[in-house]
């Protein structure tokens, strides 16, 4: 594997834009959605809002850069597990 | 597999899935003592395998106290002490998916004595990686903990649910990364083959998330027939979707493919 290349002969803009075209949309409405019903405060919303200004970076590492903004920053153990699940941004007083 | 109907065996064996290892983990709820753990080792270790076998599918397992139940000590040792009756079950390839949910000190106590267990006996090691926004921490802190114990080699660790801020904390540090096909979270069929072309498949394996939320066992299959739409010969599909997987874990010294 280590002489292994991606294959170089293939449309991925014909493979990958539609469906990229209809979450970018998806994305948009749903950002739509949560102003008009007064949500946009939301720490999640604040969160993928500022996720969305890395789409403009110029560098192949935006979903990497997107995954490191969603991410809490700290680095020791927290007290105590108070929950089981995750939310998807680091939540107010956290991190 | 225990939260999947049998038909999902079915759809497995018309897919061409020859053999699938399942880690102990979650059972939807918290179980209320030790004893539930041994029936579920017991279901993990003889039942499933039955199960599996009516379709021509070889069932391999790993055993621990999944991270979502590790806040309580006393209870995540009464289930440790389980473990070790359950080890020479020949399909059983190690400790696993141990690891963190939420990052908190007893997850990582817990996840510690997991890791001398699998010293202990020498085992292969299966690492869960916390959800979304705790991965990035927990990966860190679970790699520190696995690094710092003397008896740990990285080569028989595999560390799952990477994404593309934590693979190459992983493969750099001379450890599996597994990549985790999921519908909402974890990663999709083409955010896995990005990070597989970027890294030309060394080390990787992918697995199909088969638990108690909306997900696909036919997902690694589905992702095989994208590889197929971009251009991936045949041989570089079968040595990460099959090949690499069972260099993994063949080094169990149990995993048999006849």
């Amino acid at each position: 594997m280590n002489t292994w290349t991606p294959p170089a002969n293939v449309n991925l803009v014909d493979l990958g834009f539609m469906d990229s075209r209809s979450k970018l949309i998806d994305l948009a409405a749903f950002l739509d959605r949560v102003q008009r019903a007064g949500q946009e405060g939301d720490f999640r919303v604040a969160a993928l809002k500022q996720a969305i200004e890395l789409l403009a970076g110029d560098q192949p590492e935006r979903a990497r850069n997107i995954l490191l903004s969603f991410s809490d920053p700290s680095t020791e153990p927290i007290p105590k597990a108070t929950t089981q699940g995750a939310v998807g941004a680091v939540p107010p007083g956290q991190g | 597999m225990v939260s999947r109907t049998t038909d999902d065996y079915e759809k497995l064996a018309l897919a061409g899935c020859e053999t699938i290892c399942e880690p102990a983990f979650w059972a939807g709820f918290d179980r209320a003592s030790a004893q539930g753990f041994y029936d579920y080792f017991r279901q993990i270790t003889e039942y499933e395998p039955k199960r599996a076998a009516r379709f021509g599918i070889k069932h391999y397992t790993w055993l621990c106290i999944n991270p979502k139940e590790s806040e309580d000590p006393e209870l995540a040792d009464d289930v440790l002490a389980l473990i070790p009756q359950f080890l020479d079950k020949p399909n059983v390839l190690g400790i696993g998916e141990i690891g963190l949910n939420k990052n908190s000190r007893n997850e990582l106590q817990v996840l510690e004595k997991h890791i001398q267990i699998a010293a202990d006996f020498d085992q292969l090691i299966l690492v869960h990686t916390p959800h979304l926004e705790d991965k990035l921490k927990g990966t860190r802190l679970i790699l520190d903990a696995l690094k710092n114990h003397s008896k740990i080699t990285p080569d028989r660790v595999i560390i799952d649910h990477v994404e593309e801020h934590t693979i190459d904390l992983v493969l750099n540090q001379g450890f599996w990364a597994g990549i985790t096909l999921y519908p909402e979270s974890k990663c999709t069929p083409h955010r896995a083959i990005d990070m597989l072309e970027a890294r030309s498949g060394e080390r990787i394996w992918m697995n199909s998330a088969c638990d108690w939320g909306i997900s696909d066992p036919l997902a690694v299959p589905k992702t095989m027939l994208e590889m197929k739409r971009r251009g991936w010969s045949p041989t570089a599909i079968q040595r990460v979707a099959y090949d690499n997987p069972v260099a993994f874990m063949k080094q169990s010294g149990k995993f048999h493919l006849d």
